[in-house]
């Protein structure tokens, strides 16, 4: 596969699924003000993920959208298994939010310098979007870690939870060293480390702790097309009605 | 395991569908429900024009219901800025008092569309008109 191709096809993955899961909560919110934030946002995912597969479509001859984003099999799919874990409840998705958005907001920026300029251009685009969403959640993650007993409680067991398949999220593409050199991206290892530092910061002040034993493995294996088995069960349901009528035109 | 139990493998993971089974008696229920204030939102379409009064928010301070606010009133159209006040600092001279804004008297004089200065108007462009023709 050609790097970039790989690149942003993770890229778009993240943002496809995770605004799935996101989009799962709407009509079902905490409160009526929460529930259009979040399902907001999830339309912001599902733009970002719209937007990537078209520079696919555009840049590299790939499939339209629609077609990258229904009508691959699982094993295609290249989002890290984080963003395909069920919501749970509210506390989980929440600090799943917080860990990603973090990422996310980081990542954008380092690809504002992008050789590829396509994603620079797009990187630029994004970015007060994912601004806001980094606001969200520190927003709600600081007043409900600092809350009350249980708020508190329900954030550290979700912390402790998420924060290993976090790590899938920096898991390397086998082109990393490529994509370097040519100045297309960073690199998932600087991502990470930079990640770390604005995640610890955050944690500390709002008095929760990350887990310390971490099983090396955790949370890695899909960006290589290794999924969590509750991908295959989504993606049956996000495209149950595009493969009702695949030829409708919407 | 905790972890097992809480993302139990169905075939639909849509909270609509199947909520995740959880274990209630984990935390100390809260005796009384903190109370979250409603904020007044304004929001600013571009530099320099007025903040305008779009509607309301709940929050639990003035940071949040910013948070809030600017999912649900700058989210499908243009903004510069947002405002929000809290509900309870907007002091009002009601509805009660409606009858104190009524005009009775005739003060048209005091409003300038009582005065007439079209024709006026029009007979000065009319002169200047003239002028650079002629």
């Amino acid at each position: 596969m050609n790097p970039i191709v790989e690149l942003i096809t993770k890229l778009g993955d993240d943002a496809f699924i995770l605004g799935h899961r996101h989009s799962e909560w709407t009509g079902l919110g905490p409160i009526l003000e929460e529930d259009i934030a979040m399902s907001s946002m999830a339309q912001d995912k599902i733009g970002h993920a719209l937007a990537l597969y078209t520079i696919l479509h555009e840049q590299f001859g790939g499939p339209d959208p629609d077609t990258i984003g229904f009508l691959r099999n699982e094993k295609e799919f290249r989002c890290c298994h984080l963003v395909e874990y069920p919501n749970g409840e509210y506390d989980f998705t929440l600090v799943r939010h917080f860990l990603f958005d973090h990422a996310e907001l980081l990542r954008y920026q380092l690809l504002r310098q992008s050789t590829f300029a396509p994603l620079a251009r797009f990187a630029a685009k994004v970015m007060g979007e994912l601004k806001y969403h980094v606001l969200h959640a520190d927003s709600l993650m600081q007043r409900l870690a600092l809350g009350n007993e249980e708020s508190h409680a329900r954030l550290q067991a979700s912390l402790t939870e998420a924060f290993p398949l976090a790590a899938g999220i920096f898991e390397k593409s086998p082109y990393e060293d490529q994509l370097i050199a040519e100045g297309v991206f960073a690199g998932e290892a600087l991502l990470q480390q930079q990640w770390l530092k604005e995640i610890e910061q955050r944690v500390q002040a709002w008095d929760l702790h990350l887990p310390e034993a971490r099983e090396p493995l955790a949370g890695l294996g899909g960006r290589y097309g290794y999924h969590t088995p509750y991908l295959q069960p989504l993606l049956d349901e996000l495209t149950s009605v595009f493969r009702s009528e695949e030829n409708a035109s919407w | 395991m905790e972890t097992a139990d809480r993302h139990l493998l169905s075939t639909s993971v849509d909270p609509r569908l199947q909520r995740v089974q959880r274990h209630a008696t984990e935390f100390h229920l809260l005796e009384q429900p903190e109370e979250w204030q409603t904020f007044e939102v304004f929001h600013q379409r571009r530099r320099g024009e007025h903040h305008v009064h779009v509607g309301s928010v709940h929050a639990p301070d003035a940071e949040m219901a910013l948070v809030f606010a600017k999912e649900q009133f700058a989210r499908r159209q243009q903004c510069a800025s947002l405002w929000v006040v809290a509900s309870a600092h907007i002091h009002s001279l009601g509805y009660q008092n409606e009858d104190m804004f009524a005009t009775t008297t005739e003060k048209t004089y005091r409003e300038a569309s009582g005065y007439r200065l079209r024709h006026k108007i029009q007979a000065y462009k009319q002169s200047v008109q003239h002028e650079s023709n002629s």
